[in-house]
């Protein structure tokens, strides 16, 4: 079981998560954070292996990953 | 559950300033997490250089200093000889590093200076506009060069991790570049080993990252990725450039 957490405040939406997730858990929401940025949001939780890439790539430090 | 991978520790808990999809972070992020493995927050000291990434001191949560435009490696050599015993190492872009501060670069490595030069490379001032950089590609085109870089007017684009490597001094440089997950995994190994050599009093290491600006090359953070990949890469390629096994000391500064 893994469970990824991402700080939508501190998101640019620059999407490269979205990108680099093997699984296509990522998507952006159709919100805005407090910077106007449209956050990365898990849109198939259920579908997230834990492999990290995105908190790899993400430049902002946004993500979490619990097991 | 437990947390099995959050923000390093060395990190202060703040936003940071970097345009969306700028690969400072991720740079910012792994030294952060090599120093956290090592154990170095105490014993660490970085020097911040002058660019997109001179608040950086205000990033990391490690005794922090900054220089004047390029002269990081001299700050640092300071820093070094006055307290041999800690990690000193210079955050530096491609402006900082290879036009105003080459000088006291070269010198750091042909002294052999215990330090390591973290090299954030993405062929552009970003701080101060977009203007063409020494390491600006042929035909890039920037804002001093909207045209496209003409190298008979303006010159090639300076290799400067490889004049770095051919000093004695040096005994460690890898070229190394963040746009995936496999890379980036690859970048931390470097600037892991540099740190390693550095606390063993090896010499001088350097690690020149391939990043990007996405802002002032006018690109999204993701097609950004891809130009670094296939222009960049080109006229740097990626790999070990130096790596003299580090088992002997060449140069122990007192
Ligand atoms: C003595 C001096 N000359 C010029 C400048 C203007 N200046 C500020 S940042 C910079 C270049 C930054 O480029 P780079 O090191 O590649 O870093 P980046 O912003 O791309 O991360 C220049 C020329 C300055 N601050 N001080
Ligand atoms: S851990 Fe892997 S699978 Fe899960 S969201 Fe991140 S990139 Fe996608
Ligand atoms: S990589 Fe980070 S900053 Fe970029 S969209 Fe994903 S969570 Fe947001
Ligand atoms: S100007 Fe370029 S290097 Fe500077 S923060 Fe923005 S994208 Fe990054």
């Amino acid at each position: 079981m893994t469970k990824v957490e991402i700080n939508e405040e501190l998101c640019k939406g620059c999407g490269l998560c979205i990108n680099f997730c093997p699984s296509k858990v990522l998507n952006y929401a159709d919100y805005t954070n407090n910077k106007g940025y449209h956050p990365a949001k898990l849109i198939n939780p259920e579908k997230c292996t834990g492999c990290t890439s995105c908190y790899l790539v993400c430049p902002d430090c946004c993500f979490e990953i619990y097991r | 559950m437990k947390k099995v991978i959050v923000k390093p520790k060395v990190l202060h808990n703040i936003p940071w300033h970097y345009c969306p999809g700028c690969t400072h972070g991720i740079v910012h992020r792994l030294i952060a997490e090599v120093i956290d493995e090592m154990d170095l927050q105490k014993d660490a000291v970085g020097v911040a250089s002058v660019g997109c990434s001179c608040f950086n001191y205000d990033y990391f949560d490690i005794d922090m200093s900054a220089a004047a435009h390029g002269r990081a490696p001299a700050v640092a050599t300071g820093i070094k000889r006055v307290q041999p015993g800690r990690l000193v190492f210079t955050y530096q872009g491609d402006g900082d590093l290879c036009a105003i501060g080459t000088a006291e670069a070269i010198h750091a490595a042909v002294r052999g200076e215990n330090i390591t030069i973290i090299f954030y490379n993405n062929g552009i001032y970003g701080m101060t506009g977009g203007q063409m950089a020494p390491t600006s590609l042929p035909d890039m085109k920037t804002t001093t060069s909207p045209y496209g870089r003409n190298v008979q007017e303006t010159g090639f684009p300076i290799k400067m991790t490889e004049m770095l490597a051919l000093q004695e001094g040096c005994v460690y440089a890898e070229r190394t570049k963040v746009s995936n997950p496999a890379s980036i995994n690859k970048t931390k190994k470097a600037i892991r080993k540099a740190f390693e050599l550095q606390l063993s009093r090896a010499g001088f290491t350097i690690v020149e990252i391939l990043g990007t600006c996405p802002t002032n090359w006018g690109l999204d953070p993701l097609q950004a990725i891809k130009w670094m990949e296939e222009k960049l890469e080109k006229q740097y390629p990626t790999g070990i450039l130096k790596n003299s096994k580090g088992d002997s000391v060449i140069c122990d500064k007192k």
